[in-house]
């Protein structure tokens, strides 16, 4: 079953150019016939010539980044994107949601809406939608926002999961926190899923796993991309029965989002090395496993610097939050402590790729202390395995959970979105395009209440 | 893009833009093929055509027209551009000309030319936007001290947002110099300073002594500050070499500066880059408050040595450069007052992890605002301008431009007391006494805007409290 994936703004065309040329790279290998035949079909349509033309919608309010990523894939020599499949415009939504939201998106929904259709019909079976975007911008924010909602009219029993990546803290657009405040906001009613990249904590992969000098946002995107594939390949499952799966966005949904209140998804691959040593590296699983679950507990987002110091809470603390303070003493101080830091998860989703993916041992992701109470860790975590090597890896184990990870971003951003709107600064550039302060403070509440729920997580 | 040029200054200033933008473009641009990044600033007309001849991507380039227009209540200065190698670029249609000038009056340019071209400027507006299939913003140039740019050009700009009020208007605007030679320039600023807060979307305001500054600095350097140094010849701000124009004419060197800024402005609306920044998004992230839109602008490198053993200044001096005095096109210190915003356009060979390291390395040493305080917009535009490898534009939106307010002032109220010249203006039919104390005004609540401001600096903000959710 396909995937249907809708690339918009400058930072979701470049990604997704990223993550088709990392499938197709990866089924390309002539490896395993019904693993690349399932990935082909997920996300590329075969021409009667055998050309594989992706399964995308390019969406942007000005030209140049469309045409330069539709040019690279052509140059590729390996696919493209189809030749009526983008929509762009001349001027730009001026990095202003409201200009996305309430100017663009009205104005071509059904341009919009009928290049999406386009690549539907060409599916034989939808398994669903992925709209990739960035938060910081106009167009991927803005547009995007309007085009989910348009998705979720046009196509109710979908399954629609929003691809978001999160600027740099240290800013790329000045007014990038309302954006962004404003996208979470809409985006949570209307979205199944949403998967966070930060280009913080890609860019710390770049910097110290891949030991990249100079890092590009090519070289950024790239990892996102890898990471993004090792969960969309094909994969088998528990309700799969022997065959990859063909619901892959259903069952990540399914999987993860147990409560429509959470629905912030972060992923963490194991390993991630510069390309050059891959051919000189041994894999095993227990090394990269180990380290997978201290960093989903100790909410490190990459394998390196992982603070093994933090541990799961004994039974008496289970009811501290991770933001909240409580008592100390009992356990110690060294207990305490790390119990108010324990990232706690309300579920997981394992996902293993390569050799002897069989023998892996991965009871520990199923202990409870490392979850919520509400769900039985059966139904809280999820396996899918596939025998076949990832993108060169021999072996590699991605993790995508839904836990307080994304809380202290989350929290920053709104924060000091919240000081800037105290002081009212830009409020008129949304104004001008029909978004009031009625708008802004409702998105603000919904997200405090977002962020209320993951603090209070038990 | 559209360009409007009025009066003499901002004329010349247009003629050296549009030579270093078709050298820009012929630099890139090989194949001789009219493409999206020339289409921006030129039509292509094939004048043998009958229907007016335009035409669209991918031919071959016949006629490039600059999409602009060229005001003047004078011939001198169009009739030269008219003579010269530009001519191509231009047709009569986008001129408007008169003979007798403005005098050095705002209310001449203003109020009288205002009414009487207004028809004649709107329609010539109208045309030139129909050739655009999507018209992003206007640019305007002119200065600010005498009477043609000042008053016809502020007139210029009210008419823009009267008849295209979405389109983004972007005002370079020259100001003089405390010893400039019009006596009455305080006047003209003024006056044309309530026009730029109430209806520009960004003024980008350049000062002539600083221009002046950074020609002399490149002499010297070029004049053997030390042996063995050669600057290349095209590398330099102030150069027009590799132009169509030959031999530099006075006021070409500082003229150039200003073109080269307008460049760089452009630069990532026009060629690709890793991480665009259009001319919406510089007015949209670097203008909080609807009247604090004056941005201070930087350029760097002022040059490249020719000789290319010598090792090539670090990509970090770049940054450092950018918020260094020396390349500031205005007399203000920001360091010393508040930064309200910051934008840096960077160009060439320079990826995110150069920008952010540098970012990181400035931002303790620059005072930004409470609300703001990671307040960078930034940009990433893989073409370099000609003869450098890299470049930085930085924009900011600081509270120091409140000193060039503040002196302007000065120079005005000097004048105003003693009622000097002041006759010259109430003769012109619909110019009054209110005109002047109305525009004083407005220029005096907006240094109270910034003085306000500035009373924040170095205080510790606590933040807003939040929401607060029920449970």
């Amino acid at each position: 079953m396909s995937v249907v994936t809708v690339q918009l703004g400058q930072c979701g065309n470049q990604v997704g150019h990223e993550l088709f040329d990392v499938v197709c790279g990866d089924a390309h290998d002539g490896q395993r016939r019904s693993y690349c035949s399932v990935s082909r079909e997920r996300f590329f349509h075969q021409t009667e010539r055998g050309d594989l033309v992706a399964r995308a919608v390019l969406i942007d309010m000005e030209p140049k980044v469309i045409k330069h990523s539709m040019n690279k894939a052509a140059n590729s020599g390996r696919w493209t994107y189809g030749d009526d499949a983008h929509f762009s415009q001349k001027q730009g939504s001026g990095n202003n949601w409201a200009n996305g939201f309430c100017v663009h998106g009205p104005r071509h929904e059904a341009a919009l809406e009928e290049l999406v259709r386009r690549q539907v019909e060409r599916c034989d079976r939808l398994s669903g939608l992925m709209a990739m975007m960035s938060v910081a911008g106009g167009t991927g924010s803005g547009v995007g926002t309007y085009v989910t909602q348009c998705l979720r009219d046009t196509f109710p029993k979908s399954f629609i999961v929003n691809q978001l990546t999160w600027p740099y803290g240290t800013g790329e657009v000045i007014v990038q926190n309302y954006n962004s405040v404003l996208t979470l906001a809409h985006l949570y009613g209307l979205s199944d899923a949403i998967l966070v990249h930060e280009n913080d904590t890609v860019h710390g992969i770049c910097a110290r796993l891949l030991n990249l000098k100079h890092i590009s946002f090519g070289d950024v995107n790239r990892v996102i991309a890898h990471q993004l594939g090792a969960v969309l390949q094909p994969a088998l499952t528990t309700d799969s029965h022997g065959l990859y799966s063909r619901n892959p966005l259903g069952e990540l949904a399914s999987a993860l989002v147990c409560h429509p209140e959470y629905k912030l998804l972060s992923m963490s691959t194991v390993p991630q090395m510069p390309s050059a040593s891959i051919a000189y590296s041994t894999f095993s699983w227990p090394g990269p496993l180990r380290h997978l679950r201290q960093m989903l507990v100790s909410n490190s987002k990459m394998e390196e610097g992982i603070d093994w110091q933090v541990r799961l809470p004994a039974a008496s603390e289970r009811s501290r939050s991770l933001t909240g303070g409580g008592r100390g003493g009992g356990r110690g101080g060294g207990g305490a402590a790390a119990a108010a830091i324990f990232n706690r998860s309300l579920a997981n989703l394992l996902i293993l790729r390569g050799k002897d993916v069989y023998s892996a041992e991965t009871g520990g992701f199923e202990d409870p202390a490392l979850f919520t109470s509400w769900l039985s860790p059966r139904d809280a975590f999820s396996l899918w395995k596939s025998p076949v090597p990832f993108n060169k890896y021999e072996k590699s184990a991605t993790l995508v959970s839904n836990s307080q990870a994304l809380l202290r971003p989350l929290d920053d951003m709104v924060r000091k979105a919240w000081n800037m709107f105290a002081s009212r600064a830009y409020i008129h550039q949304y104004v001008k395009f029909g978004i009031s302060e009625e708008d802004f403070l409702d998105s603000f509440t919904s997200l405090e209440q977002v962020i209320s729920s993951y603090s209070q997580l038990s | 893009m559209r360009h409007s040029k009025v009066g003499q200054c901002g004329n010349q200033v247009g003629c050296r833009f549009w030579d270093l933008a078709l050298r820009e473009h012929a630099h890139v641009n090989k194949t001789g093929v009219y493409d999206d990044a020339l289409s921006s600033f030129f039509r292509n007309v094939d004048s043998r055509k009958s229907d007016g001849g335009a035409c669209g991507f991918g031919g071959r380039i016949q006629h490039l027209k600059a999409r602009a227009v060229l005001v003047d209540m004078e011939e001198g200065v169009v009739n030269e551009i008219l003579q010269g190698p530009l001519s191509e670029v231009f047709d009569s249609t986008q001129l408007l000309t008169d003979v007798s000038g403005s005098g050095n009056n705002w209310a001449v340019g203003h109020m009288s030319y205002g009414s009487v071209y207004r028809e004649q400027i709107v329609d010539k507006l109208r045309k030139a936007a129909e050739h655009c299939d999507c018209l992003q913003c206007f640019f305007l140039i002119h200065s600010m001290g005498g009477g043609t740019g000042s008053g016809l050009g502020t007139r210029v700009l009210s008419l823009l947002e009267e008849e295209f009020p979405e389109v983004c208007r972007i005002v370079t605007s020259v100001y003089p110099s405390p010893e400039d030679d019009v006596i009455t320039s305080p006047y003209n600023s003024v006056l044309a300073m309530k026009e730029l807060s109430e209806h520009a979307d960004c003024v980008i305001p350049v000062e002539n002594q600083s221009l002046v500054d950074i020609v002399n600095k490149i002499k010297h350097m070029s004049d053997g500050g030390k042996p063995g140094l050669t600057i290349r010849k095209d590398s330099s701000i102030i150069s027009g070499q590799g132009g169509l124009r030959g031999a530099e004419k006075p006021f070409d060197a500082m003229n150039n500066i200003v073109a080269n800024l307008l460049l760089n402005i452009t630069s990532s609306a026009r060629f690709e880059g890793s991480l665009n920044m259009d001319l919406n998004e510089i007015a949209m992230n670097l203008v909080p408050f609807p009247r604090l839109h004056y941005l201070v602008p930087s350029l760097t490198p002022l040059y490249t040595l020719a000789d290319v053993s010598v090792p090539t200044r670090r990509l970090d001096q770049m940054f450092s450069d950018a918020f260094s005095k020396d390349h500031q096109l205005l007399r203000a210190n920001p360091k010393h007052s508040l930064y309200l915003a910051c934008a840096l356009m960077v160009r060439g060979n320079v990826q995110v992890s150069d920008l952010r390291r540098n970012i990181e390395r400035l931002r303790p040493s620059l005072p930004f605002v409470s609300w703001n305080q990671e307040g960078w917009k930034t940009g990433l535009c893989s073409v370099p301008p000609v003869g450098h490898s890299h470049s930085l534009l930085a924009l900011a939106n600081n509270t120091c431009v409140k000193s060039t307010f503040l002196d302007l002032k000065e120079r005005f109220t000097k004048l105003y007391r003693k009622k000097a010249h002041l006759h010259h203006y109430l003769h012109v039919e619909g110019m009054e006494q209110s005109c002047f104390s109305e525009a004083i005004t407005s220029l005096s609540s907006l240094i109270e805007e910034y003085h306000h401001l500035d009373a924040t600096k170095g205080k510790l903000i606590p933040d807003a409290p939040r929401l607060s959710i029920a449970r």
